[in-house]
């Protein structure tokens, strides 16, 4: 690939990039308030994407070994009660990445 | 109120904390896959600045050894980051308020600024909200490149086996995930966020459920806006 393609395709990624972020505040961002449905979805789907991403995040569980997806439900599980009994971010992030990390490499 | 700036930095670094592990591993593992594909630690700089997306820069990378067309980059780009689209619906109106750092605010939009955004409620007294909202997502940026580089210069000389330590981006999301949960209408919509991904995931394959989960989730919860709504609006 030649230095000037490289870049090209650079370029093409970063605004396709940028523009997928952007759709939203095209359509919606100018001086005049959004339409009441994109202010009751703006405040309502952060949690159901988070749900989206932790589901995304935990792997293709209809193909993984249960070996490789017992350690992941387990982590996220140990994450979340920490979470629940201490409410410190940094704290149940350490453990749960931490323990997850102990049980890939000792445990499965 | 009077904002101040040591204070508004010093919270955005404790807020954007938590990116940095998962960054630096991520961006590493991306950074050694576009050395092992023949391009030095300059283009995974250049890329990691201009791009900035995770998955999305990973697909760049056998876009490059594969010589692909500039269309096919693009729509596949477009295709991976599509979820993305979803995100602002949150920030329209407050993103603006940034002046000259509206755009950069968008830019730096990815899962992981888009949560940590998500996660901030009320912020404490002296700290400028959007400045620090900004900011978040600037250092979210620079952890991100800086992952880059590292992975780029050490390759697999990396001496500690640090397989696993991205899942710390997965615990991210399950904290801001019970954060957010703070009543019953928001517990229904998680609950329905992670059955519409499961079902998804069976319908379509890990590998396309993204952006059908997000549409159906959105559509669900356009259905469901006389029941949900309710609340809202009596909130108001």
């Amino acid at each position: 690939m030649t230095t000037g393609f490289l870049i090209a395709t650079i370029l093409v990624a970063a605004v396709c990039t940028f523009a997928t972020r952007a759709v939203p505040f095209v359509l919606f961002g100018g001086k005049k308030e959004p339409p009441k449905v994109v202010i009751y979805l703006g405040k309502i789907l952060p949690v159901a994407i988070l749900g989206i991403l932790i589901v995304y995040g935990i792997g293709d569980f209809s193909a993984l070994e249960w070996t490789s997806l017992l350690p992941k439900l387990i982590g996220v599980a140990l994450t979340a009660v920490m979470h629940l009994w201490k409410r410190s971010v940094l704290l149940s992030i350490s453990v749960g990445t931490i323990g997850y990390m102990l049980l890939i490499n000792f445990v499965f | 109120m009077k904002h101040s700036k040591s204070a508004t930095v010093r919270y955005a670094m404790k807020k954007s904390l938590p990116v940095l592990f998962g960054y630096l591993f991520l961006g590493s593992a991306f950074g050694i896959m576009l050395y092992e594909a023949g391009y030095s630690v300059g283009w995974a700089v250049i890329i990691s600045l201009l791009v900035y997306a995770g998955s999305g820069q990973f697909l760049l990378v056998s876009m490059i050894t594969s010589c692909a067309s500039l269309p096919t980059t693009a729509l596949m780009t477009l295709f991976i980051n599509s979820r993305h689209m979803f995100y602002g619906l949150s920030f329209v109106q407050k993103f603006r308020q940034g002046g000259w750092r509206y755009p950069f605010m968008i830019f730096t939009l990815t899962d992981e600024t888009y949560s940590v955004n998500v996660s901030i409620n009320d912020v404490p007294e002296g700290v400028d909200e959007i400045k620090a909202r900004y900011l978040i997502g600037e250092f979210n940026h620079f952890y991100w490149i800086l992952g880059s580089v590292t992975g780029s210069l050490l390759g697999m000389s990396i001496p500690f086996d640090l397989t696993g330590i991205d899942f710390s981006m997965t615990a991210l999301f399950v904290i801001i995930f019970i954060d957010l949960m703070r009543d019953l209408n928001s517990r229904l919509c998680g609950l329905l966020g992670i059955t519409v991904a499961v079902v998804c995931i069976l319908c379509f394959g890990y590998d396309n459920f993204l952006l059908p989960a997000l549409i159906f989730t959105v559509l669900l919860l356009f259905a469901l806006q006389p029941v949900l709504g309710r609340k809202e609006a009596e909130e108001e």
